[in-house]
């Protein structure tokens, strides 16, 4: 068992902030992602859920990436600056993507309800929330691959370009964008009680679902080539036959629960799997933020800032899980009416 | 356009753009949770229908301050890798703790917007009352992370390293009270006068309306006491900055020689070449009260400070120039309307007033924005004062004036729809439609 020092402690928080955020804020863009493919008979009533669901939530769920931001440049400093300067491009990008979701999706709730104007906004919407969750797939997948340098050499492109557009990264880019569509297919079975549309996310949910599995063994087949990190943890560890069969196990129970329209189990297995993917990726580079050479412990910043963060954490958690807690049951406890 | 001039543009519009966002968001929950209040005491549909326009007023600001305030906190790194790296560990936790009030503003705003009729009326009110405290909370840990980087403490140097970090005493650094006293009072200041003045012209056209009378009453009553209040902390932030930084105080007043007994420079034009400030009015001994109290103290000019740590002395002075003169202009509005009101006129009736209101209109936002190019441009060529400069931070990636005119250009669009959205939407008179549903409780549940 490695030591549980405060800079653990932290990266796992870090690693859970960003699970939080890929299994609430996830949800959201793909959502987006269903409003741009929605389509069939129900296409209308279809947006009108995704924008019920969404609506009161998705800043709250926003608030996560801020936390493992924040986290991340307080407590693992070096890193940050390293992956600021290095991912400069796809993190730009990604906050494009963030501003355009945010902004058009609110000035579409609050303009004028006439169709054209709705439809403009509708459109930006969508294909933000589809290039976003790539785009921050990218960014970890460049993490993973341990190819941010400590200082950018080279040309322009070999310094700043080639580190994130590369085959293994944009698989992850990929997978980031198949499993928040998975997600927001699975939980919007739950969202109504029209079996019309729970069927037509039901049938998303398969085809997303199979999309992550795709994305996965495609990344996978990449890794065993260019990613050693990653091939090795997932295939060679103590705990790899265990993950394995986890992750498996609970991509089948969610299966098996949309086949029978059982979907609060679904509703269930789906996240945790989504957290299980992310968690082994922090545990294949464990004990490193960014491989091959920064470690937690050598990242970290002094003991007495952990110290305190890790306090504010707890302070903070007492105040945010009631709070969500409550948002979760005002808005998610009864199905929307669309 | 060289990297780093491109890589401050890009801050400086950001946060030029962002800080419109947060000071809404800070002031406009406020309103929006008075209306609500005087709509559940009185049971006057038109308070019910301001607190919705103001709840959908804060939920378009809020949501882009949002997304611009996530593009600052990467921004942090994108442009200024080295000092993030260095300062992280030291000024962070006030972001950390941010970090949680946002979250707390963000989860109550969801239940406040979309919880009309899945709530109590008590309950409601109160998501809105915790959204207008965590909006204050949030905007005074930032402030108090900003005003680290004018008064750094909480660490030694060593070697170029800091050592001894210590990031309670960075929180407490020493101008953490007036600066954080000092923009909330901004926010509410213009939050209040920027919708009273929109209601006030509105006023002027339809002088009847009780809905914009209403509001003109709420709005005077946030932003009017602010105002009052602001030059008091101003006093105190000027004080601060002349102890603490007594270059941004020289550049602020274009005081160029240091000497006791020194005058008030008003107004002016300062050149740093010929170091003096042309066409401005003096007044005898005020800058050495003003700055330490005592009308023979003795100010410390330009210099005394080495050439190549002046800052921008021309934007810097009248930048100061504008602020001062647009706040004083909001206090005495107030003053104004407080003497009308307390004769007992009516003050949705007083043409004068209202013209004076609805003149005040941007005042509030243009002080906040040349206040803070007064603190920003004031502190080069630091990024943390006395201890970093900005080149020294700045990224090593070339072509930075590609996202800046991208970004620049990005917002110039957002800014364009949300102030559209604003008026349409929130301050625009209700129609006759509007106004049968405002008291119709059965069409208006409906």
């Amino acid at each position: 068992m490695p030591e549980l020092t405060p800079a653990l402690l932290i990266a796992v928080g870090v690693v859970a902030a960003l699970a939080a955020y890929l299994v609430m804020a996830g949800a959201d863009f793909g959502g987006g992602v269903w409003d741009l493919f929605a389509t069939g008979p129900r296409r209308k009533r279809q947006r009108a859920l995704i924008t019920e669901s969404i609506g009161p939530i998705w800043e709250a769920n926003h608030v996560w990436l801020i936390l493992a931001v924040v986290l991340l440049f307080v407590c693992f400093p070096a890193a940050f600056a390293r992956l600021s300067v290095s991912l400069h491009i796809p993190l730009t990008l990604m906050l494009v993507g963030i501003v355009l979701r945010g902004s058009a999706f609110t000035f579409r709730t609050y303009d004028s309800q006439r169709d054209d104007v709705q439809q403009r906004w509708g459109v930006l919407f969508s294909w933000a929330s589809l290039i976003t969750p790539v785009l921050l797939g990218v960014v970890a997948g460049t993490i993973a691959a341990g190819d941010i340098p400590v200082r950018p050499s080279g040309t322009f492109v070999q310094a700043y370009v080639h580190p994130w557009l590369r085959p293994f990264p944009l698989a992850i880019g990929a997978l980031a964008l198949a499993l928040c569509a998975y997600l927001a297919a699975v939980y919007l079975t739950m969202e109504t009680d029209d079996t019309d549309l729970q069927d037509d996310f039901r049938l998303r949910a398969f085809i997303a679902g199979l999309g992550v599995f795709v994305a996965a063994m495609f990344a996978l087949v990449l890794a065993r080539r260019h990613v050693p990190l990653v091939w090795q943890g997932l295939t060679a560890t103590v705990w790899a036959p265990g993950y394995q069969v986890g992750v498996a196990a609970l991509a089948l129970i969610t299966f098996a629960a949309l086949w029978q329209r059982r979907y609060r189990l679904a509703r269930v297995a789906a996240p945790i799997q989504a957290v299980l993917i992310l968690g082994g990726w922090a545990l294949c580079q464990y004990p490193y933020v960014l491989p091959p050479d920064l470690t937690i412990a050598g990242a970290a910043a002094p003991d007495v800032t952990l110290e305190l963060v890790l306090a504010a954490l707890a302070l903070g958690f007492v105040v945010l899980v009631p709070s969500l807690v409550y948002l979760f049951r005002v808005f998610k406890s009864r199905p929307q009416r669309v | 356009m060289n990297d780093l001039l491109a890589a401050r543009s890009q801050m400086g519009m950001s946060l030029a753009f962002h800080i419109i966002f947060a000071v809404v968001g800070i002031g406009m929950p406020l309103l929006m949770v008075l209306a609500e209040r005087r709509w559940l005491t009185t049971g006057d549909m038109v308070y019910l229908e301001l607190a919705k326009r103001w709840a959908k007023g804060t939920a378009i600001m809020f949501a882009v301050g949002a997304v611009s305030g996530t593009v600052l906190s990467f921004e942090l790194g994108l442009l200024w890798p080295h000092f993030m790296e260095f300062a992280g560990p030291i000024f962070g936790m006030p972001f950390s703790l941010e970090g949680f009030a946002f979250f707390v503003e963000a989860i109550f705003l969801g239940i406040y917007l979309y919880g009309w009729d899945r709530l109590s009326g008590r309950a409601h009110l109160w998501a809105g009352i915790v959204v207008a405290l965590s909006g204050v909370l949030s905007g005074i840990f930032v402030v108090i992370a900003n005003a680290w980087m004018n008064t750094p403490t909480g660490f030694t140097m060593l070697d170029g390293k800091p050592v001894g970090i210590d990031p309670i005493a960075a929180i407490f650094n020493p101008a953490a009270l007036t600066q954080t006293i000092h923009m909330t009072l901004a926010a509410y200041a213009a939050t209040g006068f920027g919708v009273a003045g929109i209601h006030a012209f509105l006023l002027l056209r339809k002088p009847m309306n009780t809905f914009h009378r209403r509001a003109l009453t709420i709005a005077l009553l946030v932003g009017g006491p602010a105002a009052l209040l602001q030059p008091l902390s101003g006093d105190r932030s000027a004080k601060m900055v002349a102890r603490h930084q007594p270059a941004k105080l020289a550049a602020m007043e274009g005081h160029f020689r240091t000497e006791s007994a020194a005058p008030l420079i008003i107004g002016g034009l300062p050149d740093p070449e010929s170091g003096q400030t042309r066409f401005a009015i003096r007044i005898p001994y005020m800058l050495s009260v003003l700055a330490h109290g005592d009308p023979q103290a003795e100010v410390t000019g330009l210099d005394r400070v080495p050439r190549d740590e002046w800052p921008n002395v021309l934007l810097v002075h009248l930048s100061f120039q504008l602020m001062v003169g647009l706040g004083t202009f909001m206090m005495a509005i107030t003053a104004w309307a407080g003497w009308l009101a307390w004769r007992g006129q009516e003050l949705a009736e007083h043409r004068g007033l209202l013209r004076g209101v609805a003149l005040a209109t941007p005042m509030g936002f243009l002080a906040v924005e040349a206040g803070w190019m007064v603190t920003e441009l004031g502190r080069q060529p630091w990024i943390i004062h006395g201890v970093m400069r900005t080149a020294d931070a700045v990224t090593p990636m070339p072509g930075l004036v590609v996202p800046f005119t991208f970004f620049t250009l990005l917002y110039c669009l957002l800014s364009v729809v949300v102030v559209w959205l604003m008026y349409r939407q929130i301050a625009k008179s209700p129609t006759a439609e509007d106004w049968q549903r405002i008291y119709t409780p059965a069409l208006r549940d409906a």
